[in-house]
């Protein structure tokens, strides 16, 4: 008798029926109404959008050390409802993820609230304190857990010192991922540079100090032949980069985040603070190109560098607000509006979302193909909510979408098989 | 007429020029007027605004400013409170929400509020029933130094479409420029900025003015001149080789200003630094309205205030 039977969702246009027994997807068949099979549970998916556990490798949970702003447990529980079966946390948190034991510290949390999954993965630091100096113990990390390596948040400057990290990961068969931005050219104001923010009187994040960054990293990927990701691409200028590196064979991959994609500077008239994020929203140009890049497979992934904040530390005058915006219980269905308009092809979107980044990572990838492993969610595309703070399971009511009527809710979230939600 | 006046002002708070129709601006240039000759009688005091309470909360020190505001709710016979940084529970790190509540709750009828940061006059806006008045915020706006500065240049020239003026120094940092580019823009005054490209506003070439980096070619033939304050850590930031190469270069001179029209206005915000962004005899030459607008100063803010406090609805 099978586990789990999914009865007539839809996979990218297809209806199908999916069955999963001890947590792998056991087969995965054109819809048959008459089909009767026993298991020990069968959901009828009619209208829903079947969809494989969303992958997120570039989160912020603020455990330890912030925990009024987000623990692991809430960050999972947001994670659930929004469709991530797997999320990459970020090591920025207090103490930083610069030890083996911070990380076994995390990866206890995580079990302890959610045995079952979402499943964190924990991102060492690449250098101590994130200072951009020594190097961390990344050996002793990568055996505690940790998936990558990054500076996230503090791009290191040095040049040397990224280079030899970047050498020392890759004995460790691990990633690098770079927060790209030039701390002199675009200190981090969670501005962009424009005519909007000159008017404002806010001092603006030119995008090129982004851009100068993504140039260095991928010409040192290119020379030592090692692989690089580039975190939160914002920019035209670093995704002409990005593609003229993967045409001259780079092995680099690139994300981006769903506020990139739908939404410009303008977001922040008013002194909007939710709208405040580093790198910042940019022009209507760099949207556009950035959407031409994910369609393209020159941006890889989409992440969500979910960073939640309370709401009183948003509450200042701009300049005084913290970066970051809140995401994982809203990222899929606001990415969902591009599916749904076409901006965004469903296969792209689930290769950037899901198998991708979890195939670049050595995660686990649900291509819904037998013995794959049961990350699955059922997404009802037509539900409509208003996204208001109690609405969001995320401590970080920082959404930048608050107050915004979004279509699109994940109904049922299954992990190996297991029901998460 | 005053209480016509009154009944047409319509916005509860003023923070940017922008918000202001070009009838908004006469309307304020008007009343300003007629507070202008108050303030040349004997007796400067009228019992308008008897019994309103104004709260002056200056962030950021400012003496002059402050100062014009005081003079002006004292003259219409308000009451008005300080609350500076230094000595209040700023100092201990309080929110400026948390400021704004501990000041809606004093039930105030207005607070002119100077802060650092861009849009702190805003958030207070959006936090309180009494009408906020933006006193200069951050790199922002500065409406009624703006305001003061259109009273004083129309004293001078009555008519002012079709005059040309330039501002001179460092536009990048001046919440004073932002505001005045757009006041003399909505009122027909041809603007010319002139300064070195590295106190010039990203994305310049957008906004409604002449952009010139030579003093010599930018203040030919102009009716005004108005210099800027020259911070001296703009030196230190990176931006400029050093003051005394500034001054060489971008000093409005009793040379330079011989190039403008005969008669041409002098303007500053002050406090001047004599020798570097003006020449000390140029500060003090008849065509200087530096006194002028402070005057207007106090006129202008009495209108202000008399406008928003006398508002109905
Ligand atoms: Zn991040």
């Amino acid at each position: 008798m099978a586990d789990l039977f999914i009865r007539g969702a839809t996979l990218q246009g297809r209806t199908v029926d999916v069955l999963v027994e001890g947590g792998v997807v056991l087969d995965v068949l054109a819809h048959d109404p008459a089909r009767c099979i026993e298991a020990a549970q069968v959901r009828d998916a009619a209208g829903l959008v079947l969809l494989p556990s969303l992958v997120d490798v570039h989160v912020h949970l603020r455990e330890p050390g912030l925990e009024y702003k987000e623990t692991i447990a809430t960050g999972l529980t947001a994670a659930a409802h929004g469709g991530f079966g797997r999320i990459c946390c970020m090591a920025n948190t207090k103490p930083v993820n610069d030890a083996g034991a911070v990380t076994a510290f995390m990866l206890g949390q995580a079990k302890k609230s959610h045995p079952n999954g979402p499943w964190l993965h924990p991102i060492g630091a690449l250098t101590m304190g994130l200072k951009g100096q020594d190097m961390a113990p990344l050996a002793e990390l990568a055996e505690a857990g940790c998936v990558a390596f990054s500076n996230d948040g503090l791009p290191v400057l040095d040049s040397e010192r990224f280079r030899r990290a970047m050498e020392y990961a890759a004995d460790l068969g691990k990633m690098v991922i770079d927060h790209c931005e030039d701390p002199f050219l675009a200190p981090g104001t969670g501005v962009n540079e424009s005519a909007l923010t000159a008017r404002m009187g806010l001092k603006g994040q030119p995008s090129v100090g982004e851009a100068a960054q993504v140039a260095r990293d991928v010409l040192l990927a290119g020379y030592l032949k090692l692989p690089v990701h580039i975190a939160h691409v914002s920019c035209r200028e670093a995704v002409e980069l990005i593609a003229w590196a993967k045409a001259k064979g780079v092995d680099v991959t690139a994300e981006t985040c769903p506020h990139y994609l739908c939404y410009t500077q303008d977001a922040v008239r008013g002194y909007n603070t939710l709208a405040k994020v580093s790198p910042p929203l940019r022009g209507e140009d760099d949207r556009l190109a950035l959407i031409q890049a994910v369609n393209e497979g020159v941006i890889d992934f989409l992440a969500t560098d979910h960073a939640p904040h309370a709401m009183h530390e948003k509450e200042h005058p701009f300049e005084e607000a913290p970066n970051g915006i809140s995401w994982l219980d809203t990222a899929l269905a606001k990415c969902w509006e591009l599916v749904r308009a076409g901006v965004i092809g469903e296969e792209r979107f689930v290769m950037a979302a899901s198998t991708g980044p979890g195939e670049r990572f050595g995660l686990g990838v649900n291509r819904f193909r037998p013995g794959d492993p049961a990350d699955i969610v059922l997404f009802d595309p037509d539900a409509v909510w208003t996204v208001t703070p109690e609405a969001l399971h995320s401590k970080g009511k920082n959404a930048l979408c608050l107050g915004e009527t979004l279509r699109g809710r994940v109904v049922a979230h299954y992990l190996a098989g297991v029901a998460v939600i | 007429m005053q209480h016509d006046t009154a009944r047409s002002w319509r916005h509860k708070d003023l923070l940017d020029i922008s918000q202001l129709s070009l009838e908004d601006v006469l309307l304020i240039l008007d009343t300003a007027d007629y507070f202008q000759e108050i303030n040349t009688r004997p007796t400067k005091k009228v019992p308008t605004l008897k019994g309103r309470s104004v709260v002056l909360f200056f962030a950021e020190p400012s003496t002059r400013t402050k100062t014009s505001f005081d003079v002006a709710g004292k003259r219409l016979s308000a009451d008005t409170f300080s609350l500076a940084k230094s000595g209040s529970s700023l100092q201990k790190g309080e929110s400026l929400k948390d400021t704004a509540l501990t000041l809606q709750a004093m039930r105030p009828d207005a607070i002119v509020i100077r802060h650092e940061q861009n849009g702190a006059a805003e958030f207070m806006a959006n936090r309180l029933e009494c009408s906020v008045i933006n006193a200069g915020d951050g790199r922002h706006a500065h409406p009624t130094q703006a305001l003061l500065d259109a009273y004083t240049l129309r004293e001078h020239w009555g008519m002012m479409a079709g005059k040309t003026l330039c501002i001179l120094g460092d536009i990048a940092h001046s919440r004073v420029a932002r505001s005045n580019v757009i006041l003399l823009n909505l009122m027909g005054v041809n603007v010319r900025l002139c300064g070195p490209r590295t106190l010039m506003p990203y994305g310049v070439e957008t906004w409604p003015v002449t952009v010139y980096d030579r003093v010599e070619d930018a203040v030919a033939g102009v009716d005004a001149v108005m210099c800027l304050r020259l911070q001296l850590e703009r030196q230190q930031a990176g931006l400029l080789p050093d003051l005394r190469e500034y001054a060489a270069r971008y000093c409005l001179t009793a040379g330079r200003l011989a190039l403008a029209n005969a008669h041409a206005q002098v303007l500053h915000p002050g406090p001047i630094n004599r020798g570097l962004e003006i020449a000390a005899d140029v500060a003090d030459a008849p065509e200087s309205c530096i006194l002028d607008q402070v005057a207007a100063g106090v006129a202008v803010r009495m209108a202000l205030l008399f406008l928003h406090l006398t508002r109905k609805g």
